[in-house]
């Protein structure tokens, strides 16, 4: 492929690509990204290109290895364009019947379609299910149409146009306006306006200027920055290019976690091509812009996706913050001036400057524009990425799209923002998802993670095991955060065993105030964010740990004890086959007796207890009544004919 | 080089452009306490206890003076309940570890910090990074460093840099605010034993 020297030839070219590619041919897509990687779509792949090729399909057929189409739940995902069939949980052995029935025949696979849980109807389209109906995806939705590894299938949807437009007929300053007008606020955790963050850049002295992709995304049970980078890394790279052009950088560099590695395959694949092209590098599109991407692979710190200890990192030193007084956007990587912007933040670029920031501002909230993706995990029937328009209300996203709380249990809260965020009960599900909406809320937006819990989850133990998170994640380099969360999660430990005392939530409060006001860096200054919000809400199950040794969700370990209810007990002798300690005194036709001594509390009785007896019961606060005697132990069977 | 002009503590004072917070305070005669801080080495930032309260347009915030650049016609405040309570707090956090510090002591009557109000876990460092930092920026040897990170953090001597270097030099030992108890065993410890103090580390 010879490079493209100018806007005309990436038309010129794209037309090319289009007139050979023609709408109505079959083309099966296939979800490749890294959660059905996980559910072996790799395996589906090779059988469906060996069945293609032994079906004589080779010239009707296309296949195509996409990004995350989002709903992981349902992984490995199919969608069969034109006709938009689309298929879930696919394994090898589905895939010659797809090929001959609905490739060939046209017939639908019912066992295959989604079933809607509600009405049990069968779906077909992937737009009338009702986790793609209720969402807005502007950013995400190319990742279904994309083969991450082949820049022609991101040309083929208008890729690198943006940056074509940029470079032909735009001033940096025309570029900055548009961003700025769009408000687009950063995607990574704090909201901040990125057209400022540029703009500060572009004013600030010195010759060598850098940007930034910040892909350290490292929040428990959040994988969308993961997602885009995997499936379309041309529009973060586009994105990032344009970025570069209004602030007068000619270097930039992609900060990716270790743990990603189809991200910096892809992302280096995606350079590469970019490069050969003409659409990176040198003198790109024949403008006289330069500009280079680097790729640096991260070393498994959470602390690294806060930005100063990030570019410290990049400057090769350990990953720890600095003072902040001087933003990175005037001295940042090797004291130049950077702007860093995380991976979807980048991603919204092209599309503003494509479609304007009129079109961009017309989704979201006054002061939240465009769209955000949230990683919907934890209790929810449908796990899985969402892109929303900012100001959806909580409520859609967790029941219309995410399809509310699987097994009948009644939803507790959502936790938001990571761990720097904060849970929200049920009250206020009515909100509309925003920046400043959810830090009112006493959360955030953070990088969008969102994990729903049930009635099953003690708030006491989130706030412990975040803080138990993020003690491991401190650098360590100032005392609120090194020594205040070591106390702070000590303090919650013990809580969660009952060990807890008077004053232990003032003394909790007081040094979640010296975090906050103290702390050096963003990860230390919201670290009690966690406690300081299931307190709020949940105060009540605190004060139950505290003075009853009570856990109201019978979750803390400590807390509860395993009883059997001798009016429930059949004797059938299950959870003491199943009891990995022995603690289960059983015997034929016998109630059974939990030996509390010798119980570890797993929960296996629990769990194996047959539902048509639940005689197993979790108690908490109380003391355990004695075991029946031994002579009272024998089960008298109901009569038959009774 | 302009002169700026700020108050702290109601004392209008005259300060260079490069100066941070704590060197304008200090020039003027307005003590603020430090830990971490050393007038030969870069601001660290580290222990927080120069916090102080800076109003700037009508709004106000807390800052850590040792790192903050002077600003025009801004009001600090080096001393209230808020900032003492925190200071309090801070010493608090630091005497479980090295709770016979003389430095600490000090402090902790100053603030009214209880050295008993945590669990004591008396490892002696508590981390202010002098005798890294002025190895490092002073010395050029880099002769002790931090190993691991949060709560695990330590300082280790390298056996192979100290053994040249310490036994000739040890000036960072005065620097310790827990009297070089932590950096003078640390060394012993490497240079006596140096295989079995990095395994020690590499195990951790």
């Amino acid at each position: 492929m010879p490079r493209i020297n100018s806007p005309a030839e990436l038309e010129a070219f794209r037309s090319s690509l289009l007139s050979e590619r023609d709408p109505n041919k079959t083309c099966i897509t296939l979800c490749s990204g890294s959660a059905c990687h996980a559910s072996a779509s790799r395996e589906v792949a090779d059988s469906i290109l060996a069945e293609i090729e032994k079906q004589g399909l080779g010239a009707e057929v296309e296949f195509r290895r996409t990004g995350c189409h989002g709903f992981c739940e349902r992984g490995p995902i199919i969608v069969i364009r034109p006709d938009e069939i689309c298929y879930f949980q696919i394994k090898p052995e589905d895939v010659p019947e797809i090929i001959s029935e609905t490739i060939k025949e046209k017939k639908i696979i019912e066992r295959l379609l989604y079933t809607d849980p509600v009405t049990n109807e069968k779906i077909i389209h992937e737009s009338d299910i009702p986790f793609y109906k209720n969402q807005g995806r502007i950013v995400f939705g190319s990742n279904v149409s994309v083969d991450p590894k082949n820049i022609d299938d991101y040309l083929a949807i208008g890729g690198y146009s943006a940056l074509a437009k940029v470079l032909s007929g735009m001033t940096p300053d025309q570029v900055l306006q548009e961003v700025k007008k769009a408000n687009l606020r950063g995607r990574g955790g704090g909201g901040f306006p990125a057209g400022n963050k540029w703009e500060g850049s572009r004013n600030a002295p010195g010759d060598t200027k850098y940007v930034i992709v910040n892909a350290d995304e490292g929040d428990p049970g959040a994988y969308m920055d993961r997602s885009l980078l995997e499936g379309n890394p041309h529009s973060v790279l586009e994105g990032l290019a344009i970025g570069a052009y209004t602030i007068g950088s000619h270097e930039g560099y992609i900060y990716v976690r270790q743990e990603y590695p189809l991200a910096v395959q892809n992302v280096n694949i995606a350079i590469e091509q970019a490069e050969e092209y003409g659409l990176l590098g040198k003198n790109i599109l024949g403008s006289g812009f330069n500009f280079v991407v680097k790729v640096h692979r991260g070393a498994g710190a959470f602390v690294c996706g806060e930005s100063t200890a990030l570019m410290t990192a990049l400057e090769g030193r350990a990953g720890e913050p600095r003072p902040k007084y001087i933003r990175s956007n005037v001295v940042g990587l090797w004291g130049s001036p950077s702007v860093l912007n995380n991976v979807e933040t980048w991603a919204n670029v092209p599309l503003i400057i494509n479609n304007g920031a009129d079109w961009f501002t017309q989704f979201g909230t006054e002061s939240s524009k465009g769209t955000k993706i949230f990683s919907l995990v934890g209790k929810i029937t449908n796990t899985g990425l969402v892109e929303v328009p900012m100001g959806t209300p909580l409520k859609d996203i967790i029941y219309k799209i995410g399809g509310g709380i699987p097994g009948g249990k009644k939803f507790k809260a959502v936790q938001t923002g990571g761990p720097s965020g904060g849970c929200l009960p049920e009250e206020m599900l009515d909100l509309p998802v925003g920046f400043d909406e959810l830090t009112k809320a006493g959360s955030m937006m953070g990088s969008g993670g969102m994990i729903i819990m049930d009635e099953d989850t003690c708030m006491v133990d989130v706030a412990r095991y975040f803080m138990e998170f993020l003690t491991d994640e401190s650098c360590g380099k100032c005392v609120p955060c090194r020594e205040g969360m070591r106390q702070m999660l000590k303090i919650l430990t013990n809580i969660t065993k009952g060990k807890g005392k008077e004053g232990d939530i003032e003394l909790l409060e007081q040094l979640a105030e010296t975090a906050k006001e103290a702390a050096l860096c963003a990860l230390g200054k919201s670290s009690p964010n966690p406690f300081l919000s299931t307190l709020q809400h949940f105060r009540s199950e605190y004060d139950a740990h505290v003075k009853e040794k009570r856990c109201p969700a019978l979750s803390c370990k400590e807390l509860i004890n395993f009883y059997i209810d001798p009016e429930k007990c059949q004797g059938c002798g299950t959870c003491a086959k199943k009891c990995p300690s022995e603690a289960i005194i059983g015997g034929k036709s016998m109630i059974h007796i939990v030996d509390q001594e010798k119980c570890t509390k797993c929960g296996t009785c629990f769990e194996v207890c047959p539902p048509r007896f639940r005689a197993v019961r979790k108690i908490s606060g109380e003391p355990v009544p004695p075991p029946i005697p031994e002579e009272a132990r024998t089960i008298v069977r109901k009569k038959k004919e009774k | 080089m302009s002169e700026i002009l700020l108050t702290i503590d109601g004392k209008e004072v005259r300060a260079k452009q490069d100066m941070t917070l704590l060197e304008a305070a200090r020039s003027a005669g307005i003590s603020i306490p430090t830990l971490c801080h050393h007038d030969k080495l870069e601001p660290y930032g580290g222990c927080r206890l120069c916090i102080v309260e800076v109003e700037s347009r009508g709004s106000k915030r807390m800052v850590v003076s040792c790192v903050y650049p002077v600003e025009k016609n801004i009001i600090v405040t080096t001393r209230s309940e808020k900032i003492d309570r925190i200071r309090k707090m801070i010493l608090e956090l630091q005497l479980a570890h090295a709770p016979d510090s003389f430095v600490l002591q000090d402090l902790a009557k100053e603030y009214g910090a209880d050295r008993n109000r945590f669990e004591k876990e008396p490892s002696f460092c508590i981390h202010c990074g002098l005798c890294v930092r002025y190895c490092a920026e002073v010395k050029k040897k880099n002769a002790v460093g931090f190993v691991d990170r949060g709560i695990r953090k330590e300082i280790s001597f390298i056996p192979e840099i100290a053994s040249k270097e310490c036994w000739n030099c040890k000036e960072c030992f005065p620097l310790c605010p827990t009297e070089a108890l932590q950096a003078a065993y640390v060394l012993i410890e490497s240079l006596a034993f140096p295989s079995a103090s990095s395994q020690s580390v590499s195990e951790r």
